[in-house]
């Protein structure tokens, strides 16, 4: 059994090695000429100012849970679409009764005006 | 078509709990000051749903491809929480409105709790079990959260929500180990298929998994942690959701998935429960004695009595469930009660639950001091209260079990909590309130609630057998 492992093993140190061997020599044989605006975060764009460690708005937050939501809804719908004939009436309406509750949850966000965004 | 209608036939209580709690999000929706509206649909569809579960209660069956039982045994379980449910709405509506609280969120979330108690308690698949969890946890941790400005209550919600994610997670942990000996999660055919007494690891493993989950959710020890944290930091009225309801939801599972399925199986189990149980006994009942918040000290003595009602469930027997439901019917309505004189003492920041704020309320409002001795009575296990019937129900199951010395830790453990709970009436009854002490005012609906519970409980103290044979028939 642990044989069999061998292979996946040797990949997995030639990869390493590859990696490791190719950042090392692009360091010693690649060209270094270094001025200050090469060592800028940005040679081009908006100078960065502020903290990285900046408070971003909660807003995010509540758009991240209802995508996460929604996004679960498909996930569902697709084994239903999967094995739609087989499943004929039956999965059919309890695809509606799922979306209608998921439905009812979307009218009560729009109502809530959780994807208002000020 | 005709599997569709019968299955919704046979869970048209479940039924009847999702339609209401959908019904009051949209109401809720349209207008946001109709708390009351939403308040009274609530009651409309815990009514028609307890009827529909009485209406199904003689035909004990299974429902969409065996993932659900319904009637029988599910058909008490679901309406064990309707009364939790129900009470819980009472004193929420003056404790909430006091508070300021958002009153129709709880509602909704309530209804949707109760919705995910019924799979939780009646399931017959562990995956509809996990789902029913997943839904009763996610709107338990939310209610918990509900006062969100209260220090108290943003932490109990975050505590529960850590403590109990990390649990569900050991649950299905133990439905993928069950799944991998049995390649089903039915739970009937993992029983069948284990019915012989030689048992793989993978089952035994799974199972003990399965029995951590169900452990944290019943807050018995060594699982307790989050217990006195969430029951105190919670407003009131969540709390007595909690305690009543979420228990009995959680004692439910237990049963339904250990006592009623993994019957054969459980018995491998008796002794791991039986420990759970002395310890719960053991560390509730004494971790109750200095606690100065009497929400504090309902909480850790809810945790005794999680180890009462824990002796019941590892008998794995017919008795013993019929008594842990039973059991669960004294403690919601003595909890509920009890709760509900907290609710009415505390003020509008959630304060006044400190023992030493109940001093003199005998003399000062002597309906609400005599309601809560009466409960607390029926905590300790007097005559002619419920509880002492609860208790000797399940110790009399765990004797011709032949387990005395659970028994007898219970009958010592009852005698300690004596000591906690008489000394509330002493505050209440020989201290004189202190000055500038304000006099609480209960509100109409909790008082029908205390007045219900106080005469559920005196009713249950009169006529147990009659009761119990109620129940014990249909499981």
């Amino acid at each position: 059994m642990p044989e069999e492992y061998i292979p996946i093993v040797l990949i997995l140190l030639c990869a390493l090695a590859f990696g490791m061997v190719a950042v090392w020599l692009s360091r010693i044989l690649g060209p270094r000429r270094d001025y200050p605006e090469k060592l800028t975060t940005y040679e081009s764009g908006v100078e960065p100012v502020r903290t990285a460690h900046e408070r971003f708005s909660v807003k995010y937050y509540m758009v991240a849970v209802l995508f996460i939501l929604f996004d679960i809804e498909v996930v569902f719908i697709y084994p239903w679409a999967v094995r739609y004939r087989a499943l004929g009436w039956y999965g059919l309406i309890e695809m509606v009764v799922f979306i209608g509750i998921l439905l009812a949850g979307y009218i009560y966000i729009l109502k809530k005006e959780a994807l208002k965004w000020d | 078509m005709h599997d569709i209608l019968n299955d919704t036939i046979a869970s048209a209580p479940l039924w009847a709990i999702v339609v209401t709690g959908v019904a009051t999000l949209l109401v809720h929706a349209w207008d946001e000051k109709s708390d009351k509206p939403v308040f009274w649909i609530a009651l409309a569809g815990i009514g028609v749903s307890a009827v529909l579960t009485i209406w199904r209660a003689p035909v004990a069956g299974t429902a969409y491809s065996g993932m659900l039982k319904t009637g029988g045994a599910a058909s008490a379980w679901t309406l064990l929480f309707l009364v939790a449910t129900l009470l819980t709405l009472f004193i929420a509506w003056d404790s909430l409105g006091k508070a300021a609280a958002p009153r129709g969120e709880f509602t909704i979330l309530v209804l949707f709790a109760v919705a995910g108690m019924i799979p939780f308690s009646a399931g017959n698949d562990l995956l509809a079990v996990f789902i029913g969890l997943e839904i009763l946890s996610v709107s338990l941790y939310t209610l918990v959260g509900l006062t969100r400005r209260r220090f108290a209550s943003n932490e109990a919600a975050l505590k529960y929500f850590l403590l109990g994610a990390f649990a569900g997670g050991f649950f299905l942990y133990g439905i993928a180990f069950l799944y991998g000996a049995a390649q089903t999660t039915n739970i009937e055919d993992i029983a069948r298929r284990f019915a012989q007494s030689n048992f793989p690891v993978l089952f035994l493993t799974g199972s003990a998994l399965l029995l951590v989950g169900l452990a944290f959710k019943t807050g018995a020890v060594p699982f307790h942690m989050w217990v006195p944290d969430v029951y105190q930091g919670a407003p009131t009225a969540v709390t007595t959701f909690l305690i009543t309801g979420g228990k009995a939801a959680a004692f439910g599972a237990f049963v339904t998935v250990f006592t009623m399925t993994l019957g054969h199986a459980s018995a491998r189990f008796a002794v791991v429960i039986g420990v759970l149980a002395l310890c719960s006994m053991v560390f509730g009942n004494i971790a109750a004695i200095p606690q100065t918040d009497i929400k504090r000290m309902l909480a850790y003595s809810s945790i005794g009595h999680a180890g009462y009602m824990l002796i019941g469930v590892q008998t794995a027997s017919v008795e013993g469930a019929g008594g842990v439901a039973f059991y669960l019917l004294s403690y919601i309505l003595t909890s509920t009660g009890a709760f509900g004189v907290v609710a009415a003492m505390e003020n509008e920041q959630g304060e006044g639950t400190r023992i030493e704020d109940f001093a003199g309320l005998g003399y000062t409002k002597p309906l609400l001091g005599a309601l809560l001795s009466l409960f607390l009575f029926s905590l300790i296990g007097i005559p002619p209260f419920s509880g002492f019937f609860a208790k000797y129900y399940i110790f009399l199951t765990a004797i011709e079990h032949g387990d005395l010395w659970l028994v007898l830790i219970g009958v010592a453990t009852s005698v300690v909590s004596l000591y906690f709970y008489l000394r509330v009436m002493v505050v209440m009854f020989f201290r004189q309130p202190g000055e500038n002490q304000p006099v609480p005012e209960a509100g109409a609906w909790t008082m029908i609630a205390v007045v219900l519970s106080a005469a559920g409980v005196i009713a249950l103290g009169l006529f147990p057998g009659t009761v119990l044979d109620l129940i014990t028939s249909v499981f």
